[in-house]
């Protein structure tokens, strides 16, 4: 390495960058000119990948000799509601086998939506001496098999969370793997797993990690041992109980009550699957320390709810399902001003009829009620423009906002119009929108309002809407910030996409899928655009090269990379490679 | 006078139908659209599993807003009424499965695994699997439907600009029901390829471990058992 007379050593630079840990701050210095480059990229500890597409783990590993935590992300949002098929990719073994020989002192790999497997789960349990963390978001292709390797090997491992994966179950005797003299773990999140774990094993491991502050039980774990289990760890901050019920007994009621009193900095709660009334005041003694609580899987009736709910006057986060109703919302806006996220998830999604009074009404009146509303994710069956420009005028600090009107192109419900005026002032007035996601009755003209207004707007999702290719147009040509665009069952097409190419360049991916792209754009984009790998999900009908140009493809994701055309390619997947 | 018409509207259903053959056939008719059908219509022995295609269903129900029914992404007009759309609303799988935990055991008081049972479909000649959750349905019927939906984009293509058109396109759809049906099979806990629905469809989610709609010919193995059933309920 040339090197070149600095008013400070390099010493004294990454001493500097030691401080700055925001990944944009990070990639912005790199940037400043090579020695700063070469000097940031020693001293880079942690990376984001939020493709792992886009880059691949050799240049990863070339790039960055020193990383201690690692984020990956596989597969588009939309698998998570299975339009991604079977098999598409997101395989985290390259990964793990390029980290294990490079990185013998990582600590922390966080996975989303990535396919893992035993085999690689037991390299992370003997590759990394100080290994610490591992969180599996929506992952799958491992069982617990996998997860008694991590707990036999992985000494100091401070966090197992497994969030919303798919784990295949073989047993629950993987936890008795953590040795006696295991004491490190501070959180863990076993809530996706099926099966019983041993409750004796769980006591021991709590008994023998002080430090523990998060756990999140599964459904199987009754109510009665989640007594014994909380009297072993005094320090939570975050529980997530099991099944949340049980015989009502008295006894077990004030044990569960005195339980939580007992742990002196629980602040949030969640699990209460199946939820009795009778048990769910055993949390008001608590009640005013909680500001999160997620009771999105208790299927109980709306008074218990509310009353629950108006007790925590200190919530900031709240997620829980459509049972609260109109009147709940309203409730809740009166009590829990500090209110910052609510999620409001659908009872009967599948159903025709509404089967609980929720309505646009309950929505309202929170964002009335709570001035530091910034988050929201709201299914509903009726909405009006009305509504949202009142929601929009409210709350102009909104910086995520998710509507789900259930059934697809649904008007206004007092005016028979799309609901383009409404999304409009969202997006008017919260000028810090990050993140949207549309439906009901839309034209192209709520796109030309999300392209005029949307300027902070990273992440948009579309389903149903829109008139013709102008609609996508106006996104791409006018969401400067826009990274992740995700589309399905639209009338966009090839003038659109074609005519933004160059944004594509810009953004992280783009999905489209029952849209109008046709297989010869798609050639087209592939030629023209080395830079992106521009995927068709292919049916029975063939690969595209051997279809006429105007045929319609079913399914698009397009992303930028470095990496060139991925190597892991099923064979339903096709992409531009000839001349 | 009425046989004829209801012959008619029958016709009008299959030809936007797409067949899985399956013995017990009155049974799984009964459950389904025509619910006057008689043996008679059945002369190779095979059910349909009822995986609409069109909205037909709708003819039976008077309703408010008769809706055109398609798949297809260039139609503009309203999704169906009944039948679910892929991954609408957007709702994750765990939060499917607990919610159609709750119903069946307010049904039936059963414990099950809260984890779904989720299998790989695969539909010969489809270039890829699709997984379904089987806890998430509660009859047969139900599950067809479902299946009808997963794999239509395969049976009805959209090449051209007016999808519409295609849809129409008879030919293909008649080869389809030609080639003497799809026959859904699956592979139980023993290991065996088995005809979907002979067992009650509770055991059936218990021991099905991966399923296969198979070409009716490539089912000529199963098929015999198929006959015998029916002739042994006929």
């Amino acid at each position: 390495m040339p090197r070149i007379a600095y008013a400070f050593p390099d010493e004294v630079l990454e001493h500097v960058f030691s401080f700055i840990h925001s990944d944009q701050d990070r990639n912005a210095i790199s940037l400043v000119c090579k020695s700063w480059y070469e000097i940031e990229r020693w001293c880079r500890r942690s990376i984001f990948v939020g493709n792992c597409y886009a880059v691949s783990p050799v240049m990863v590993v070339k790039r960055f000799p020193k990383l201690r935590s690692i984020s990956l992300k596989g597969k588009p949002h939309f698998a998570d509601f299975n339009l991604v098929p079977e098999d598409w990719g997101g395989y985290a073994c390259p990964w793990i086998e390029a980290m294990a020989s490079a990185y013998p002192w990582l600590e922390e790999i966080r996975l989303k939506r990535m396919v893992l497997t035993d085999e690689s789960l037991e390299l992370i349990s003997k590759s990394f001496k100080n290994f610490q963390v591992l969180v599996l978001s929506s992952c799958e292709g491992f069982s617990t098999d996998g997860l008694a390797a991590i707990a036999a090997n992985c000494r100091n491992l401070r966090e197992l969370d497994l969030r919303e994966s798919e784990v295949e179950d073989l047993s629950g005797h993987w936890l008795s793997q953590f040795p006696d003299s295991f004491t490190s773990l501070v959180s863990l999140n076993i809530s996706c797993l099926g099966s019983e774990v041993s409750t004796c094993a769980l006591e021991r491991l709590l008994a023998g990690c002080p430090n523990l502050q998060s756990l999140r039980l599964n459904r199987a774990v009754p109510l009665e041992k989640l007594v014994n289990l909380l009297g072993r760890s005094p320090n939570l901050v975050e529980l997530g109980t099991g099944a949340y019920t049980s015989e009502m007994q008295p006894d077990v009621f004030s044990d569960l009550s005195r339980a939580f009193v007992g742990c002196k900095q629980l602040k949030s709660l969640s699990g209460f699957w199946d939820a009795m009334p009778y048990y769910l005041p055993a949390v008001y003694p608590i009640s005013s320390r909680l500001t999160s609580l997620n009771l999105s899987y208790a299927t109980t009736e709306s008074p218990y709810l509310v009353k629950l709910v108006s007790e925590c006057r200190n919530l900031q986060r709240l997620w829980v399902m459509d049972y609260i109703e109109d009147s709940g919302l309203e409730a809740l806006a009166v009590s829990c001003k500090d209110l910052r996220e609510l999620r409001v998830f659908p009872s009967d999604p599948f159903g025709l009829e509404p089967n609980v009074a929720l309505t646009e009404r309950g929505l309202v009146s929170v964002s009335e009620g709570c001035p530091e509303l910034q988050s929201v994710l709201y299914f509903c069956r009726q909405m009006s423009n009305a509504a949202l420009v009142t929601i929009a005028r409210n709350r102009p600090n909104m910086t995520r906002f998710r509507l789900c009107i259930i059934e697809p192109r649904k008007p206004d419900y007092l005016t028979l119009q799309p609901l383009d005026a409404g999304f409009g002032a969202i997006v008017e007035h919260c000028k810090n929108l990050r993140r949207l996601s549309l439906s009901g009755l839309l034209t192209d003209r709520v796109f030309e309002y999300i392209g005029s207004y949307g300027k902070k707007l990273e992440m948009l999702s579309v389903a149903f809407a829109g008139d013709s290719d102008l609609g996508l147009h106006y996104v791409l040509s006018g969401c400067d910030n826009l990274r992740k665009l995700e589309v399905r069952d639209c009338p966009f097409g090839d003038k659109a996409l074609l005519a933004n190419a160059a944004k594509l360049e810009t953004m992280r991916s783009l999905w489209m899928s029952s849209c109008n792209v046709s297989f010869g754009a798609c050639k087209l984009l592939g030629q023209k655009m080395p830079r992106l790998n521009v995927e068709v999900i292919i049916d029975e009908r063939g690969p595209p090269d051997s279809m006429p140009e105007s045929c319609l493809v079913e399914k698009l994701y397009i992303y930028r990379t470095v990496a060139g055309p991925r190597m892991d390619m099923p064979g339903f997947v096709w992409r531009y490679t000839g001349p | 006078m009425e046989v004829i018409g209801l012959k008619k509207e029958k016709m009008g259903f299959e030809e936007t139908e797409l067949r899985l053959g399956l013995p017990g056939a009155e049974a799984a008719r009964k459950r389904g659209f025509c619910e006057t059908e008689t043996t008679e219509d059945n002369k190779n022995g095979t059910v349909d599993l009822m995986l609409n295609l069109s909205s037909s269903k709708e003819a039976d129900h008077s309703t408010d807003k008769p809706k055109e029914k398609t798949l297809l992404p260039a139609d503009p007009a309203k999704p169906p009424a009944k039948a679910q759309v892929v991954g609408w609303p957007p709702v994750r799988s765990f939060r499917k499965n607990m919610l159609a935990q709750k119903k069946s055991g307010e049904e039936s008081d059963q414990k099950s695994s809260p984890n779904g049972s989720f299998v790989k479909v695969s539909m010969d000649g489809a270039p890829y699997l699709r997984k379904v959750d089987l806890k998430m349905y509660k009859s047969y019927q139900d599950f067809s439907d479902a299946l009808g939906n997963m794999f239509s984009s395969f049976t009805i293509g959209n090449c051209g600009s007016q999808g519409l058109k295609d849809f129409m396109n008879e030919s293909k759809l008649m080869d389809l029901l030609n080639s003497s049906d799809y026959v859904p099979t699956y592979e139980d806990k023993d290991g065996d390829w088995m005809l979907v629905g002979d067992v009650p469809w509770e055991m059936f989610v218990e021991s099905c471990k991966r399923l296969r709609i198979m070409k009716g010919k490539e089912a000529i193995g199963l098929a015999p058992r198929a006959m015998e059933k029916v002739k042994n309920r006929s």
